[in-house]
Order: structure tokens, then C-alpha cells, then sequence
């Protein structure tokens, strides 16, 4: 691609940075030449972070060179970079939500032009790529793909001659990939590169030509992602071959254990959302998965159902024909309930505690660790060395605090802790998310053998591939409500895709992405169309 | 009522309402940021005490104003770099900086208590106040005009300036302002320093316009109402001046009820009607906004630049 004359637009030489006790990049080198889609590969801790916020002048190298379009660069601040031609898209979106789009993307431009020169010019760029977008909308009214076209036009209207995107597409439907992928190819073949980052092995495939893989902060490779598999750019990443998860259970057997019904609940001031009539059925031995994008009800979901939110909720929540929607949170856990929040550090678990400490807060009644109001220490003790053991979490023991594990470890530590309790019903919130590719797999599995075991398991995921790797039968959840419950086996993704774009009922579905579906007018936000590719 | 009375009255309340409306905009400046500093009654204290000392050691009662600015300022700058650069618990520190503007005025205004101070008067020559009209409009201390323009300069400032949208993001999402490239911590520091200096200049209203002498504790907790007065005001400089202006009013209702020989109550009620209306106006607004507040989002919370 790079021509013979021409000098790559990025090259890294040698870049190094080291933190207290860790090395996040050990001379990392690697080009990315004009008009080229070349992705950044790693797990997390890999050093992809430290190492896009030197380029973008967030944190400084203590090694090593940049080149920029071949001359030497010392990228002092992200203003600089912005200067240089570098664009970012961040993956956790510095966005103001209480401020209109303009508003936003003013804020991300160094000399914006007067507001209303702005806003034709955005109208104009908004145009151009057929992104549908409404400058005076407040951020917190629009949609996750929404927001992303924000900065995303942020970073365009300074016409970049680099655009680094990390993790873009972690929150979006798979129509919403299609279209920013369309948007990136566009951009390259105007000649703008593209340095992407991600650890979606067959996005990468789709979309890069070139890719540098990193483990622990050093290059471990760089291959050509349209001639590997993602099994084997997934072995380069960790190090070492894959785990297959375990033949899942048929599904067929078992009866209704776990029974939600016209579950409604108004949601958080001021930007929750609200639940409308979630019902829903999952039978023994069975894993039922929500899919969804982020903020559509998913942690509001977790919060009734685990008993933390009973205020205003109607509807009934059974297990095993026990009606529980009345009970609190310790006595829906006595009956057998276990609930695992989004978050691990500071919902599912207290980061200052210890992990015995942790293990007691959920598991005191079901697994006897208190009578009569006291603790018993060496039970609970003991059991969170035997959730440590079990679920080979890395930590110096029952006295680690919580806060010190890596998200990995302390997650594979929560679900430990509610899976040894054994639970009729467990429901779980982004079970993997942030959380690395061996882990992941572990936690998997466990699910996979209470299921087994004869658990009624919900995994709420904004990951659709781990959702149809894991479970039986799926729905979706958008803006608060719950669509029909698909067979995983034979399912069409595209279906599944619309409806977590918000397009309810079947006449949009199949084969039209979206093109013509306009929004269907119930949502407080009302969404744009899609346009087609 | 006649005619002069009503306008005596409007001019008390302009007069109550000035400090309150020139601390509270600077007050809103700040948390507009996402700093929350409870100290405004100290640094107040510190303004007056200085003001005072000034104009009567200068006899130029302007350069008192000016120097109780500055001495406030300096006093904010403590609570800034304790609370933004080592992230002590601003609740806490603005505690502490009100107790400390307490102590510290009362240790300076010792030698000046029982003198009197030239006073920052009226300005416009005398035929323009010759009638109650024009005395309405032109008959006020300067700082009474001050914050009327004020008001709308923050105003102007915070919607349709750059900087303005800026310091907005700050307090809106400090990690996404830091993200794109802009100084969190300056852009906070030198809005406590505004917000300090205002809370000087609101503090030598007391010492310099109101009564013009020094007395311990001068400025009586109107600091509270101030920074009430912003979230009354929702955090828009508009809803400021009204809010000032009514507490204004009340505070005058007290002192004429007084003066009427009204006494159904004891007068220690009627000395407490501006602080109980703080608190029934502050319940009434929360307990109405029950779809959030329109704080900063930011507001209160410390800021460490991500590593």
C-alpha cells in the first residue's frame, strides 16, 4: 500500500513507558501509511491504551520517536495532535450529556467558527457521509451510535489525516458497525489513515488491512488480518491456544423456574431509563440471554429483579411459582435468587473490603457465614478461599482487598462467590465485559455448568457473540422494553440487530437494514432512521 | 403608603439584595465549574473586615472594595489548592475556610471596632436624585449597579461565550473536558478566584455600604443564603437576581414589620423569616424537581488527571 517515495503517516520507533511496577509499552514500532486501516490488537493491559494516548499527546513516551508523515514529532498535548492532523474517537465518549451536539462539538474543536458557520458546516459534513444527526439535540437524549457520530464529526471537521478509533464498535448493533464501517472505508479512500482498535477479531478481519498485535506492552507479531483466522490472531493475543467452551446444555428439558411477568418500573432521574412490561420465561438448565446496547434498561432490569428496586415497580417476578416482586434483597437471595451487577467494583463488590468480607455481604444467609447476628470468620474464611480455589482467582488470598484484584480476577471472584452459593437463578450483568479472553472463557464455562447443574441462568450482555456462544434463547431489550424471546439456534442476526436499534415487530425485519424502519414512536427519544449503505 | 416610603423601601431592598446577588453569581461561577466552596460567608468576612480597614486607613472607600476583592481572592486560593490540587474534601475545607474567614476578620477588625468608614455612596450628582423617582433609579451605592451588570455579564459569559462553554464542560464532565485538552484544574482555580473575589466585594458591601462600621461576624450568615441562592436560582444568573431580590424583600419585610410596631410574633421569628425562607424555598425546589437538578454534574466531585 505505502508507495515506494511516500513516508508512512504515523511510524512509531521504539516507543517505550513505564509506570510504578509495570512496563505499559516496551519498544513499540510499528507504521501505518497514508490512507490505511491498520489495527491495534491486544487484550486488555496489552499497552493499546498507553500507547494511542501518547500518540494522541495525552500521556508522553519515556522512549522512542514518532514520525509523522516522516518528519520527527514531539506530540506534546492532545492540542498539538489535533494540530498535527490526528484525530481520536474515544471508546468511553467525552461527551457532555446535559449540552446540544453543537455545543459538544465546539467543544472538541481548537478555533471553532461561529455558531452558525458551524452548524452548516457540520449540517454540510453530516450530509456528505449520510449520518443522520440532529445538531440541537441534547447528548443525553440520543443513542449510543448517535453519540458516536458526534465525535466522530468532531474529529472530521478538522480534517484529520489520522483517525484513531479505540474499541468504536463495543457499543453498537451490528447495522450501526456496518454503517461506521462504511463511514472509516470512505475515509481511508480519501486518504485519511485509520489506526483501529479493537479486539473483535472479525470486525478487524472485515475492515483492516494491516495489524500489530501487542502482549504486555510489546509487539508480538503483525500479520495481514484478511489471511489469518480470528482463532489464530485470538492465539497471538493471549499467548497460547483457546479453550473451546464445553457442548452447552439442549435447552429442551426443564421446567419454568424463573418467570418474569409485565414488569414495569419507572427509571432513575435524570437520564434512567424506564422499564415497560418485561416479561419473560427461562426453565432449568437453561441460559436465557438479554441482549441489547447500554442503557436501555439493562442495569434498571438488574436492580428489580435483584430487589434493590422496589419503589414504583409493578408486575411479578416468580421462582419456582414463589412470587418474589414483594421480597427484599436478602430474602429473594434466601430463595434462591443471586444477582451480578454491570458493575464489579462498588456495586458487586465493596473495593475496600476484603474478599471474605465481600464473600459474607452476599453469601451470609444462604451459606450460613453469620448466626445470630455474628460473623462467624472462619466460615466465611473459608469459603472465600474455597470461591478463590474454584475459580482459580489470582489473589494473595481471603484478605486481599477487592479493590487490588484486576477486573479480570475480581469478576471472576463476584461470579465465583454466587455461583458456589448455588443458586436457583442466577442473573448476571455483562459477565465478561472488560474482562480478559482467558477469564472470560472460565466464566463462561461456569455458567455453562450451573446451568447444567439444573439454574435458571439470565446473562444481560451488550456482547451478541458471547450471548449466542452461551445461550439458549435470546431477547432484546430497548429503551425499557423486552422483545419476543428467539431460539439462539438458527436466529437472524440482522433481526436481532434491528431490534436493538429499536425496531419493534416484524414488518421492518430481514434484509432491509433498517433503510426504510423509521422509529416506532413510542420512545420518549425518538430515534433517526437509518440510512442504508 | 406614600410615595416615599415605597421607594425607601425598594432602596432597602436593593440594598439586602446586592450582596447576596454579587456572591451568589460568583458562587454560581464556581459551581458552574464543579467546584463546590462553602466557604463564601468566611471569605465575605474577610472582604468586609479588609474593606473597611482600607477605607478608613486610605479614606478612599473604592480601593476598599478593591482590597477586600483581593483579600477574599487570596483566602479562595487556599480553599483552591487544598481542594483542587490536593483534593481535600471540599464540603470539609469550605467548612473550615468559613471558620477561618470567622476568626481571622475578628482578629483584624479588633482595633477598628466603634470607628466609622467613609462609605461607598451614591454616586450620580444630586439632581438626579431630587425626586423618589430618580432617587429609585440613580440614588443606589455603586455595587448596587455593579451587580446588576454582573448579572448580566456572567449571564452573557456562561451561554454565549467560549469560555463560558468551556468552564461548563469542566463542571458538566471533568474526564471528558481533560480528554479533549483542556486544564481542568485552571479553569477551576481561576473560578474559585472569581468567585472569591466576588464574595470580597459582597462582604465590603457590609462594612462599607450598609453600615459603615466593623463588627464581629458583620455579615451575619448571609454567606448561607448566597450559596443557597444559587441552587434556588438553579444555577442560572437570571433566576439569581430574582432570587436575591426576593430575599431582599423578605429581609426588608423583617426590619418594616419591625418598625410597624408589628410584633404578633416575637422578633426573633421575624429575624429568622429569611433563614426559614432559605430552607422552605430550597424544599419546596427539590421536592418539585423530581427529574433531576440541574446541578453541574461535576459538582463536588475532586479531579485526578487519569495516569
Amino acid at each position: 500500500m505505502a508507495g515506494a517515495a511516500a513516508a508512512p503517516r504515523l511510524e512509531l520507533r521504539e516507543i517505550s513507558k513505564r509506570f510504578p511496577g509495570v512496563v505499559a509499552n516496551d519498544a513499540v514500532s510499528f507504521q501505518v501509511p497514508a490512507g490505511a486501516i491498520h489495527a491495534l490488537l491486544g487484550e486488555n493491559g496489552a499497552g493499546k491504551s498507553t500507547l494511542v494516548k501518547i500518540i494522541y499527546g495525552v500521556q508522553q513516551a519515556d522512549e522512542g520517536e514518532i514520525a509523522f508523515d516522516g518528519r520527527p514529532v514531539h506530540i506534546g498535548s492532545p492540542r498539538e495532535a489535533r494540530a498535527l492532523g490526528i484525530g481520536m474517537v474515544f471508546q468511553h465518549f467525552s461527551l457532555f450529556e446535559a449540552m446540544t451536539v453543537l455545543e459538544n462539538i465546539a467543544l472538541g474543536m481548537d478555533e471553532p467558527p461561529p455558531r452558525g458557520e458551524l452548524e452548516t458546516r457540520v449540517r454540510e459534513l453530516l450530509d456528505s457521509y449520510g449520518l443522520a444527526l440532529d445538531p440541537h439535540r441534547r447528548v443525553h437524549t440520543l443513542s449510543v451510535g448517535e453519540r458516536q457520530r458526534i465525535e466522530i464529526v468532531r474529529a472530521l471537521l478538522q480534517n484529520p489525516k489520522l483517525l484513531i478509533m479505540d474499541e468504536p464498535t463495543s457499543v453498537l448493533t451490528p447495522q450501526e458497525v456496518e454503517q461506521l464501517f462504511g463511514t472509516l472505508r470512505r475515509l481511508a479512500a480519501e486518504g485519511c489513515s485509520i489506526l483501529y482498535i479493537s479486539h473483535k477479531l472479525h470486525e478487524i478481519k472485515a475492515l483492516c488491512e494491516s495489524a500489530t498485535i501487542l502482549r504486555g506492552g510489546k509487539v508480538v507479531a503483525s500479520c495481514d488480518p484478511r489471511e489469518e483466522s480470528a482463532r489464530s490472531m485470538a492465539e497471538l493475543m493471549i499467548g497460547g491456544s483457546l479453550k473451546d467452551l464445553s457442548q452447552k446444555s439442549t435447552g429442551a428439558a426443564g421446567k419454568e423456574r424463573f418467570v418474569v411477568s409485565a414488569l414495569s418500573a419507572p427509571g432513575e432521574p435524570p437520564f434512567g431509563t424506564s422499564l415497560k412490561d418485561v416479561s419473560f420465561m427461562v426453565r432449568a438448565g437453561e441460559i436465557f440471554g438479554i441482549a441489547g446496547v447500554a442503557g436501555n434498561g439493562q442495569n434498571e432490569l438488574l436492580a428489580v429483579l435483584s430487589g434493590e428496586e422496589r419503589a414504583g415497580v409493578t408486575g411479578s417476578i416468580r421462582l419456582d411459582g414463589r412470587e418474589l416482586a414483594a421480597l427484599s434483597v436478602g430474602a429473594r437471595r434466601r430463595a434462591g435468587l443471586a444477582t451480578s451487577p454491570e458493575e464489579r467494583n462498588g456495586h458487586a463488590a465493596v473495593p475496600g473490603m476484603s474478599l471474605s468480607e465481600n464473600a459474607l455481604l452476599s453469601a451470609r444467609s444462604r451459606m450460613g457465614l453469620a448466626s445470630a447476628g455474628v460473623v462467624r470468620a472462619g466460615a466465611t474464611k473459608a469459603f472465600a478461599a474455597k470461591v478463590i480455589e474454584a475459580f482459580s482467582v489470582k489473589a494473595t488470598g481471603p484478605g486481599a482487598a477487592a479493590g487490588s484484584l484486576s477486573g479480570g480476577n475480581l469478576q471472576k471472584f463476584v461470579m465465583g462467590r454466587e455461583i458456589m452459593e448455588n443458586p436457583a437463578v442466577l442473573v448476571v450483568s455483562q459477565p465478561t465485559w472488560g474482562v480478559d479472553a482467558g477469564a472470560a472463557s472460565f466464566i463462561r464455562q461456569a455458567m455453562i455448568d450451573l446451568a447444567a447443574g439444573g439454574a435458571a441462568v439470565v446473562v444481560v450482555s451488550q456482547d451478541l457473540d458471547e450471548l449466542l456462544e452461551l445461550c439458549d434463547r435470546l431477547a432484546v431489550i430497548n429503551e425499557g422494553r423486552l422483545s419476543e424471546t428467539m431460539d439462539v439456534t438458527g436466529i437472524s442476526i440482522e433481526r436481532v440487530g434491528l431490534l436493538m436499534g429499536g425496531i419493534h415487530g416484524g414488518a421492518h425485519a430481514a434484509g432491509q437494514a433498517g433503510a426504510a424502519a423509521g422509529h416506532d414512536g413510542r420512545s420518549p427519544a425518538p430515534r433517526q432512521p437509518e440510512p442504508a449503505l | 403608603m406614600s410615595l416615599d416610603l415605597l421607594v425607601a423601601i425598594l432602596m432597602t431592598v436593593a440594598g439586602a439584595a446586592t450582596p447576596l446577588l454579587i456572591a451568589g453569581l460568583g458562587e454560581l461561577v464556581v459551581e458552574k465549574s464543579g467546584v463546590l466552596n462553602l466557604g463564601v460567608e468566611g471569605m465575605m468576612l474577610i472582604g468586609a473586615v479588609t474593606g473597611f480597614a482600607v477605607a478608613t486607613s486610605t479614606g478612599v472607600p473604592v480601593l476598599g472594595a478593591l482590597a477586600a476583592m483581593a483579600a477574599a481572592a487570596a483566602a479562595s486560593l487556599i480553599f483552591a489548592v487544598l481542594v483542587l490540587t490536593l483534593m481535600a474534601n471540599q464540603v470539609a475545607t469550605g467548612l473550615a475556610l468559613t471558620i477561618f474567614g470567622t476568626g481571622v476578620s475578628a482578629l483584624i477588625g479588633a482595633p477598628f471596632v466603634g470607628i466609622t468608614t467613609p462609605t461607598l455612596g451614591p454616586v450620580f450628582p444630586d439632581f438626579l436624585t431630587s425626586s423618589p423617582l430618580l432617587r429609585l433609579v440613580f440614588g443606589h451605592s455603586p455595587l448596587v449597579y455593579v451587580g446588576l451588570i454582573l448579572t448580566v455579564a456572567v449571564a452573557f459569559f456562561l451561554n454565549r461565550s467560549r469560555s463560558g462553554l468551556i468552564l461548563r464542560a469542566v463542571g458538566e464532565s471533568d474526564a471528558a473536558a481533560h480528554a479533549i485538552g483542556y486544564p481542568v484544574l485552571k479553569i477551576r482555580y481561576l473560578a474559585v478566584l472569581f468567585g472569591g473575589a466576588m464574595a470580597g466585594l459582597a462582604g465590603s458591601y457590609y462594612s462599607l455600604v450598609l453600615t459603615p462600621m466593623w463588627a464581629e461576624r458583620l455579615t451575619a450568615g448571609r454567606g448561607w443564603i448566597a450559596i443557597a441562592l444559587v441552587v434556588f436560582a438553579s444555577w442560572k444568573p437570571g433566576r439569581m437576581l430574582a432570587g436575591a431580590y426576593l430575599f431582599g424583600l423578605v429581609m426588608t419585610m423583617e426590619l418594616q414589620a419591625k418598625a410597624a410596631g408589628f410584633n404578633v410574633f416575637a422578633p426573633e421569628l421575624l429575624a429568622a423569616l429569611p433563614y426559614v425562607a432559605t430552607i422552605a424555598v430550597l424544599a419546596i425546589i427539590s421536592a418539585a424537581r423530581r427529574t433531576g437538578t440541574a446541578a453541574p454534574a461535576c459538582l463536588g466531585k475532586p479531579f485526578r488527571a487519569a495516569a
